[in-house]
């Protein structure tokens, strides 16, 4: 800039000289930018070095996310016995995740039982993907666990509301409540199952709760089931009682259940 | 009734009557509201068919109402014995659905809530199992060291049964001034107290009667029902998620896993007492080398889970294994969250003890296997 | 007669009843949930509740006259709960413990009943999730406080 101030007052020299005054005032201008760019590449570098040298738990979470079993060895074993029965084996988080077809599901946990070491059943839980397209509503979802080499395995079968899926009982024992929890709570029913009855709620509960659309306060919980007490309707109602009546007894003025007599 | 289609029929030599009892729901040792419908011969049982779900709140629909940091209260309602674990099973969970890491002051103070957890909780159990088989001295002395526990528990989070004291990231605050020097306090005079315990009823002869060889169960057994947790180290099976996965800050101290092979109730009494003092020698050794930094680690203002990712966490509750299944739809609440129950598997075992055992030794089984109903119907 | 005159006549009567009544409460066991365990510990060295005459902890309801309901009344339960206090044999009272008690707690679900009031009469509510075990004893108090005011003259059904 200094060329500038000093070059005016010398006069109007038309010519060359502004052409020189534009192209050397670009490539500073160019020089500049190039330099600033250069400075923010590096502290940005600097930033990320920073960044990286902090612990894990002062930077930002890194959500983790699937990828493909493919070094698992547990993996490849189930797809060489049963082929097309495994629609996908994938890991997140460090856990393996293997899709079954529901046809299979008894055989695939034979096979993890009996071949791989599989003994111990840790949970089985149902889910209710109603959103999903292209995939079944329901999901029961197996986890599994080797005691030997404390390895886990999680498989995922997927079915509709009203297609049941073959019991595990045959493999281990324990398995008898956690389906008949998924029968009380989603109404996914277990073929081959010793005793599919509620489990959490009574026999006679209008619903299966854990769906998405059945609503949190319930439908009519106590009506259904126990007539004698509540009215038709429904349940309690707020200051109503319970509508329940004590029974008949001639020319004695029976005081209702809710007051209270005693002081 | 419809559940008496459920029961077997015994075939007797001579014309016996059955009959048929129902124990609980409201029973003073059914730990709550649990009923078992019997069919007994005189004293004997012949069939023993549980109905559960009398404590079933809905807590698992509740989950998927509210955000990821709003559900710890819920949790520590389930084992509402052992709420420090549930706790850090579910924040555990959530963190690995996230991809939090956790600060490692924060890693062992959540260890020695765990560990202060575990001696409470078998507190517990040791007090209400003996009420229960009949020695009432038991109860004063162990409630009078858990009121010391819980004491320090009010100190850190307010709470003393239901804490809420743990988020997803860490510890929503840090220890209070002289929170170690008395917790150190109560490690240095707890293993002396486990021997007070220990004098009353190791030794007991009434004791050992009325426990060696009830309700024995087998390895294999175990393993098919998914029996975790003391009762499975009763039956000779030596796997602790403590050692197993390390989480936490154990994979830094040193402890002993016990391990018995009868799988009788004495063994099982055996197993809790042994872990108590374990915990003790954990606690001291997380006191002494207790980290300096910050407690809660960096983590977006609004936690949200991504779509489609599910995780699994599982740790070792005083009760057996307990997880979260968490599975992540881009909201702040999760899509779906399930809880692995250690009370529910290691529940559905006592009717294969019970067969053929004396009413009696029905209490003694049902007590042994620590149940809490809490976490049973959730 | 009416209640002013009775009363008058009764006074020495009733003191003598009711202290009687209040000093010697015979709870009923009925733990439900996390309540129970604070329960429990009312029951414990520190907290001692026998030093208001209410240790003696019955097993059946048969034999007790207060039934202390601690932790969540389910629709599951709910019946029991009622036919549990129909055995009970009267003078009784009811002391609904902590919120799921009281009003449902937390749990504003398909399952829960909203408060125990639902299903039985309740003479006192003790609030807290869970209450400390000094504030079941303050519900205790407050409970021996309201049998102070009985009275054995017949009272006009309101």
């Amino acid at each position: 800039m200094s060329d500038e101030e000093t070059k005016a007052p010398q006069g109007d020299d038309t010519g060359p000289e502004p052409e020189v005054d534009e192209a050397a005032e670009k490539a500073k201008a160019e020089a500049a930018a190039k330099a600033r760019a250069e400075a923010a590449a590096a502290a940005k570098a600097a930033k990320e070095a920073a960044e990286a040298a902090k612990p894990p738990w002062q930077r930002d979470p890194k959500i983790p996310e699937w990828q493909e079993a493919d070094d698992s060895a547990v993996a490849g074993a189930l797809r060489e016995a049963h082929g097309d029965a495994i629609a996908w084996a994938r890991t997140l988080a460090g856990d393996l995740v293997v899709m079954v077809a529901r046809e299979s599901i008894c055989d695939v946990a034979r096979t993890l039982h009996d071949e791989h070491g599989f003994t111990m059943l840790i949970d089985i839980c149902g889910a209710h993907y109603p959103d999903r397209e292209d995939e079944p509503e329901f999901e029961v979802i197996y986890q599994l666990l080797n005691l030997d080499t404390v390895e886990r395995v999680r498989l995922r079968v997927g079915t509709e509301a009203d297609t049941p899926v073959p019991t595990v009982v045959p493999v281990w024992r324990g398995a008898n409540w956690p389906e008949r929890e998924i029968w009380d709570m989603y109404g996914v029913s277990f073929e081959g199952h010793p005793d599919m009855t509620r489990i959490l709620m009574w026999e006679g509960f209008n619903g299966f709760p854990m769906r998405k659309d059945f609503p949190i306060e319930g439908i009519d919980t106590g009506s259904a089931i126990y007539p004698e007490y509540y009215e038709e309707t429904a349940g309690p109602v707020a200051g109503t009682g319970t509508g329940w009546k004590p029974p008949e007894e001639p020319e004695d003025e029976e005081a209702a259940p809710g007051a209270d007599d005693q002081g | 009734m419809a559940d008496s289609e459920n029961m077997k029929h015994n075939d007797t030599l001579f014309d016996v009557e059955e009959m048929e009892l129902a124990f609980g729901p409201q029973h003073p040792s059914t730990h709550g509201v649990l009923r078992l419908n019997l069919k007994v011969d005189g004293e004997r049982i012949v069939d023993c068919y549980p109905i559960i779900g009398y404590l079933h709140r809905g807590t698992e629909k509740l989950f998927e109402l509210h955000p990821f940091f709003q559900n710890v209260p819920h949790t520590d309602r389930m084992d509402y014995v052992a709420a420090a674990t549930n706790n850090l099973a579910y924040v555990g969970a959530v963190e690995k659905l996230t991809g939090i890491t956790v600060p490692p002051r924060a890693a062992y103070i959540r260890t020695l809530l765990c560990e202060l957890q575990r001696i409470s909780s078998h507190l517990l159990w040791l007090a209400t199992h003996a009420i229960d088989i009949g020695a009432m001295t038991p109860f004063f002395y162990c409630f009078r060291e858990r009121e010391e526990v819980l004491d320090l528990f009010e100190e850190f989070c307010g709470a003393r049964l239901t804490l809420n004291c743990m988020r997803p990231g860490g510890l929503p605050f840090d220890l209070p001034v002289g929170w170690t020097d008395r917790c150190s306090a109560f490690v240095d005079k707890f293993p002396s107290k486990v021997d007070e315990y220990e004098g009353l009823l190791t030794n007991n002869r009434i004791w050992k009667k009325r426990t060696v060889g009830i309700g024995v169960m087998t390895k294999e057994q175990g393993l098919q029902y998914g029996i975790t947790g003391p009762m499975l180290r009763a039956s000779g099976v030596d796997f602790d998620l403590r050692k197993a996965e390390p989480y936490e800050a154990y994979g830094e101290v040193d402890f002993d896993v016990p391990v018995f092979h009868n799988g009788d109730t004495y063994d099982r009494y055996l197993v809790r007492m042994e872990e108590m003092r374990q915990s003790a020698r954990i606690l001291r050794q997380c006191l002494d080398n207790l980290p300096d930094g910050e407690v809660m680690a960096k983590k977006p203002r609004v936690l949200k889970g991504a779509k489609e990712t599910e995780a699994y966490y599982g740790i070792e509750s005083p009760k057996g294994e307990i997880g979260f299944y968490i599975v992540g739809n881009g909201t702040p609440n999760p899509e779906r969250c399930r809880v692995r129950p250690p009370s529910f598997y290691n529940l559905q075992i006592v009717p294969e003890l019970a067969q053929g055992a004396l009413l009696a030794d029905l209490v003694a089984i049902v007590g042994t296997t620590d149940i809490v109903l809490g976490e049973v119907d959730r | 007669m009416d209640n002013v005159e009775a009363g008058v006549l009764t006074t020495t009567y009733d003191k003598i009843f009711n202290w009687a009544r209040r000093s010697a409460i015979w709870p009923m066991q009925f733990g439900l949930a996390c309540c129970a365990i604070e329960m429990m510990a009312v029951l414990d060295p520190r907290h001692d509740m026998s030093r208001f005459g209410a240790e003696v902890f019955r097993a059946s309801p048969r034999q007790s006259d207060l039934m202390i309901v601690a932790g969540t009344v389910t629709e599951k339960m709910a019946p029991i709960v009622r036919r549990l206090w129909d055995q009970m044999p009267d003078p009784k009272w009811a002391i609904a413990m902590g919120a799921c008690a009281t009003c449902g707690g937390p749990y504003r679900t398909y399952a829960v009943t909203q408060g125990v009031d639902r299903v039985i009469p309740v003479d006192v509510y003790v609030p807290g999730c869970p209450p400390r075990p000094e504030a079941l004893l303050w519900g205790l108090l407050h409970l021996q406080r309201k049998i102070d005011r009985m009275t054995v003259a017949k009272q006009k059904a309101s």
